[in-house]
């Protein structure tokens, strides 16, 4: 049975003089603790996906399933991970990690505990009255990761979480969210531009195609790669061999929609 | 080449620091002495009107007489007094006006003509209606501190509210927090700088209000000191106020600025 489906759905952005339509017929299903990676060039509608199922935005066609129940009655508890970490800077490392509990009304000693638990388990011990200012880009999302963890969230929405780190930090972040999430066995969606990380993280990957988003085709990650950290995955002789697949077809759509723009540009204005 | 150790080329920049900071206090120092030892001179020399222009030691020793007699004093109170609750009452109801329009896009739109005129509007002209609805007195010159700054904070401190990173919301939503605890605990928060700025301002503006109220109908205050001066042709008395109010205005701009670096810390 799948933990979530989107069924034929599709987004606009609307604004006074025009519209973009974000999505078109998005439609994919996610097992319990399945870890789905969305690749696809930027502006394709990937954080539109993950802002529709965190119910910050409304899709405007189609419908979305939680257990076989409409999204609306299913009162799915997800965490979102963005690409900046956006803690919030007047507060202090632990009340950073504890928001979500303080928003749900939950300030038992237990949360508490548990965060400074979290925050040992990915190597930030004794900085919990510190302030944001003074961490560094990888230590601030990894208390990003805790805030995000430590509601116990059913599903984790990862909206290119390590595109601002430098090229050192975001592979052993990779490792360590990998691991953490493996560990809670966490149902994930990651989305990325980059294909070496949906490869190395994911056990299925979404290729988008844009103009408008749309699921172009799906990868199944090898399950030799599933069960490797994604530091050792980059090194498998099977992850190069998916790499030039995904390369292909990527190249592949983007000449596609050149050529589109060609054929159509003259029957314009 | 000279060797230094760095402790001792970080002594060296210290040092640096500390001779042209003296340097430019002592320059400070030589601008005031000077300003008002011309002044002086100038008027015991009637290069210009010492009837009119005053001098220094005329108004030194207005402002002795006045504060010995403790006229001054009750005088000086009553501007501050004031001053303060005006200025804080009209930022405190600005911040207020600025939170129901956030609370409500529609009631935003629908008031926003009406605040775009009521900013444009010299609110000091609403003095003698002001004066005339209330009645003279302290109420009335609070009044006029508050109103001048409260359209303009509402204003500022709105446009802030919505220049919060959206990102910030995104995060709290994903908690499924309300409009309330986003306020609170996002919005709120991320525009206290902004709001600080504003208040620089208003101190200000509130100086303006209660002066021009204290002209139009009081018998106390410096506002009253510098009309009543100016009608019994004692222009010591009115430079003797001028000065008060600069050095007051001056302080609490400065007082401000304390509570600005001591909030900022971590807003940043
Ligand atoms: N708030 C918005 N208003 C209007 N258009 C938007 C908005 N957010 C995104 N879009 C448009 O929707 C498309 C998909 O955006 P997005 O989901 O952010 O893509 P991605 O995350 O893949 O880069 C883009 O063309 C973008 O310009
Ligand atoms: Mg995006």
């Amino acid at each position: 049975m799948s933990f979530l489906t989107l069924d034929h759905v599709s987004h606009h952005y609307f604004s006074k003089k025009n519209f973009t339509k974000a999505l078109d017929d998005i439609t994919f299903s996610i097992k319990e603790g399945e870890f789905v990676a969305l690749l696809g060039p930027s502006g394709c509608g990937k954080s539109t996906i993950l802002s529709i199922i965190a119910g910050i935005i409304e899709h405007t066609a189609g419908e979305i399933y939680v257990n076989d129940q409409p999204l609306q009655q299913a009162e799915l508890d997800i965490g979102y991970m963005l690409q900046q970490d956006y803690l919030f800077p007047w507060k202090s490392i632990i009340d950073n990690v504890l928001i979500g509990p303080k928003i749900s009304h939950d300030q038992s000693e237990e949360t508490k505990k548990n965060a400074v638990d979290l925050l040992n388990q990915v190597g930030l011990s004794g900085i919990t009255e510190d302030y944001p200012d003074s961490l560094s880009g990888g230590m601030r999302q990894r208390v990003a990761l805790v805030r995000t963890l430590i509601t116990n969230p059913k599903i984790l929405l990862l909206d290119e979480p390590f595109s601002a780190l430098d090229y050192q930090t975001r592979l052993k972040l990779e490792d360590l969210v990998w691991e953490l999430l493996g560990l809670y066995s966490k149902t994930s969606i990651l989305v990325t531009h980059d294909i070496g990380e949906a490869i190395a993280m994911s056990d299925r990957i979404l290729l988008m195609d844009a103009n408008p988003g749309s699921i172009a085709k799906t990868f199944e990650v090898p399950v030799e790669l599933r069960n490797e950290k994604p530091f050792l995955v980059r090194r498998h002789p099977k992850y190069q061999i998916l790499f030039d697949k995904i390369w292909e077809k990527l190249n592949k759509n983007e000449a596609n929609s050149l050529q589109h723009e060609v054929v159509e540009s003259p029957n314009e204005t | 080449m000279k060797h230094e150790s760095d402790h001792q080329l970080f002594e060296n920049y210290q040092r640096n620091l500390k001779r042209e900071k003296k340097f430019v206090l002592v320059l400070q120092l030589i601008i005031l002495v000077s300003f008002f030892g011309f002044w002086e001179l100038a008027s015991s020399m009637y290069w210009i009107d010492p009837l009119i222009f005053s001098s220094p030691s005329e108004i030194y020793s207005v402002l002795l007489d006045k504060f010995s007699d403790g006229s001054m004093l009750t005088h000086l109170q009553v501007t501050l007094f004031e001053t303060v609750l005006g200025f804080l009452i009209g930022t405190i109801l600005g911040i207020i006006m600025a939170t129901v329009l956030w609370s409500s896009e529609r009631l935003s739109n629908i008031m926003d003509p009406y605040l775009v005129v009521m900013n444009a509007m010299p609110k000091v002209a609403l003095g003698p209606i002001i004066i005339v609805a209330i009645g003279p007195g302290y109420l009335s010159i609070i009044t006029m501190g508050a109103i001048i700054s409260v359209v303009i904070t509402t204003l500022v401190v709105y446009s802030a509210f919505r220049e919060v990173d959206p990102n910030y919301v995104k995060v709290l939503k994903s908690f499924k927090a309300s409009r309330g605890q986003i306020f609170k605990e996002a919005v709120f928060p991320a525009t206290i700088p902004a709001m600080i700025s504003t208040l620089k301002v208003n101190v200000g503006l509130s100086w303006v209000g209660v002066v021009v109220g204290e002209f139009l109908v009081s018998n106390e205050g410096l506002g009253y000191l510098i009309v009543y001066g100016f009608q019994v042709f004692d222009f010591s008395l009115v430079m003797s106020s001028l000065i008060l109010i600069s050095i007051f205005a001056a302080v609490m701009y400065k007082i401000i600025e304390r509570i600005e670096t001591f909030l900022i810390k971590h807003t940043k």
